[in-house]
């Protein structure tokens, strides 16, 4: 399978990485060569074979459901490139 | 003892700590050590950031212990940190643009019990933008250079690359490139790394070095920068079996903050190093014996199949079938699992922000300024693989392709098989800006080894091994039953032993 470049372009949007037009010819070519190297996967034989939830097995643990931390917020804003009062910053989204 | 006296950077981890246990040595006196060390190797780039303040603070503190008698197990030892673990306070980036100014409110557990054990931190180690490389040539900070001399180089030559763009000097490997040429040039002790298709046990291999990747679970993921959630694993880079042995029992351990973290004792790895090996049944595969593999490499193997029988082991030859499929998958669950994880890089609650008119173009132009070239290529193929349409025949099927990979592996152990001798890498280090550049796979085979290993969750040691023709360090990997490190090292350490141990490069660099 290959891709062709609307479907790059199509990628680009759902991953939200900006691409310019001189971009998306050199990143078809290597997302086909990847393909490429994937594809024999194809023809494995996967009949009734489960695919892997957990490498190890283990039992998910489990604790009480009850607030362990918080009241952080100075610590949460901390790394913010933007942000006023107890708030992150962002361009307005509703007019 | 005159070692000591005029170089303590000579000293292996083991050494230095029992050095500072008879007041031989002042943990002081080491770090400084150190920190001289890496300001002169800083041409190398295997330090992004330097902690001396810290370190002379740790050091001093560990002396205070170390007279009450009170040390740690790693008390006053000097070592360096993976830029992926999260050091509160402490530039923390993973070498990626994107995290930009980024200094974590927190600790990473695996770090903090470092520091709980008396370790003293020298500064952050440059790796492979979000781990995502085998050469460390994809890191923000720009390439490391191994301190191993490329053939026929004189140090002239070396010195001048050195200081211009590296070209030609030698990888370190990937990603945790940093960590190997610092623990190779002797900048640290010991250095914390991490492995998700093989990057602490290639560039372990490719600097004469000790790796080891523990089993899945074995160390806590919290405060590591996560790359692929089901395949990440901490682990250390250090100068001898020994000396990994010792890291590992204080990085590893449960932590309630991970619900992948395995709840069991964390033993004492460094009594399983000298244990005998009698008796033990080895796994050869078959299945890693490629068409056109180097010769080197194949004699190699060989070599340690004879040391592994002279110490008392049996060799069998075993089959995994499945192990040509391990790459594949690996490179499709990866990225999948990459582009997941990467999602959170918004530029709006901490890193790099590109402004824009709206919030989609915040976005888009935030990750397209932020990643390198080699993260945006997962992130995309990872969003191709599962996105509507194409999850079931990519994503769906590489993780039932893990499932029978491991099951080749389950097999072989049921048999009776205590662990498996594989060779590390197809080849020795190669050259700065010699591979990948046309096509990505090139540089993917670096893994072809490795891979398998982390796709079935099991610990892998690499051990240095020999030379190649040309001088240059080689290593072999044993692979072990899940939670079953010990034996690891028992093997490992009589594949050093009789490799006798690696003579580490002069400081050409300095």
């Amino acid at each position: 399978m290959s891709v062709d470049q609307a479907t790059v372009r199509r990628i680009a949007h759902l991953a939200r990485i900006a691409v310019t037009d001189e971009q998306v010819p050199h990143l078809q070519g290597e997302i086909n060569a990847i393909l490429s190297f994937v594809e024999a996967l194809g023809a494995v034989d996967v009949e009734g074979v489960e695919p892997m939830t957990s490498v190890i097995p283990m039992k998910l643990p489990m604790r009480a459901d009850v607030v362990t931390d918080g009241e952080i917020g100075r610590l949460v804003l901390a790394n913010a490139p933007l942000a006023e009062d107890d708030f992150f910053l962002v361009p307005k989204i509703i007019e | 003892m005159d070692e000591v006296l005029t170089d303590p950077t000579a000293l292996t981890l083991a050494e230095a700590r029992d050095a500072l246990a008879q007041k031989k040595l002042s943990s002081l006196e080491l770090t400084q050590a150190y920190l001289a060390a890496m300001e002169r190797g800083r041409g190398l780039n295997a330090f992004i950031v330097e902690t001396p303040e810290q370190a002379l603070g740790m050091a001093r503190a560990s002396d205070e212990r170390l007279a009450k008698g009170e040390g740690g197990r790693l008390e006053g030892l000097p070592i360096g940190v993976k830029d992926l673990y999260a050091t509160k306070g402490v530039h923390t980036q993973a070498c990626s643009h994107i995290l930009d100014h980024f200094k974590p409110t927190y600790e990473s557990t695996v770090t903090a019990q470092l520091w709980r054990d008396g370790a003293v931190m020298l500064g952050k180690l440059n790796m492979d933008e979000f781990a995502m490389g085998s050469s460390n040539e994809t890191s923000y900070y720009g390439p490391v250079a191994s301190p191993w001399l490329p053939p026929n180089w004189s140090v002239e030559k070396a010195r001048a690359a050195l200081s211009s763009d590296k070209r030609g000097l030698l990888v370190p490997g990937g990603s945790s490139g940093g960590s190997a040429s610092a623990v190779s040039a002797r900048l640290c002790v010991a250095a914390t790394a991490s492995d998700t298709g093989g990057s602490i046990r290639q560039p372990a291999a490719f600097t004469g070095t000790c790796g080891i990747k523990p089993t899945y679970g074995r160390c806590s993921r919290y405060g590591m920068v996560a790359f692929a959630s089901s395949l990440d694993q901490a682990g250390p880079i250090a100068r001898t079996m020994r000396d990994a042995a010792i890291m590992l029992r204080s990085m590893a351990g449960h932590d309630p903050k991970d619900s992948t973290c395995y709840d069991a004792p964390v033993p004492d790895y460094e009594a399983a190093v000298g244990r005998s090996v009698k008796g033990l049944k080895i796994g050869v595969p078959r299945e890693y014996r490629l068409d056109g593999m180097n010769a080197e490499i194949e004699k190699l193997w060989g070599q340690g199949v004879e040391w592994l029988r002279a110490a008392g082991a049996t060799i069998v030859d075993i089959s995994l079938p499945n192990t040509r499929h391990a790459l594949p998958a690996y490179y499709i669950v990866a990225p999948a699992e990459a582009s997941s994880n990467l999602a959170r890089y918004d530029g709006v609650r901490y890193g790099l922000r590109e402004p824009g008119k709206d919030i989609a173009e915040l976005y888009g132009k935030t990750r397209a300024a932020g990643f390198g070239d080699e993260v945006r290529r997962r992130v995309m193929i990872g969003t191709y693989v599962l996105s509507a349409g194409y999850y079931d025949a990519y994503y769906v099927r590489a993780q039932k392709i893990r499932t029978l990979i491991k099951r080749d592996f389950e097999i072989v152990f049921a048999d009776g098989v205590d662990a498996i001798l594989t060779p590390a890498t197809p080849s020795a280090a190669f050259g700065i800006g010699e591979k990948g550049s046309a096509d990505p796979v090139e540089m993917y085979l670096n893994d072809v080894f490795t891979v398998t290993v982390n796709m079935a969750g099991l610990p892998g040691l690499v051990t240095p091994a020999g030379r190649s023709a040309e001088g240059l360090p080689l290593g072999l990997q044993l692979i072990g039953r899940p939670f079953d490190e010990e034996t690891l090292f028992s093997l490992g350490e009589v594949i050093e032993q009789s490799a006798g141990r690696t003579a580490l490069p002069q400081a050409w660099w300095a």
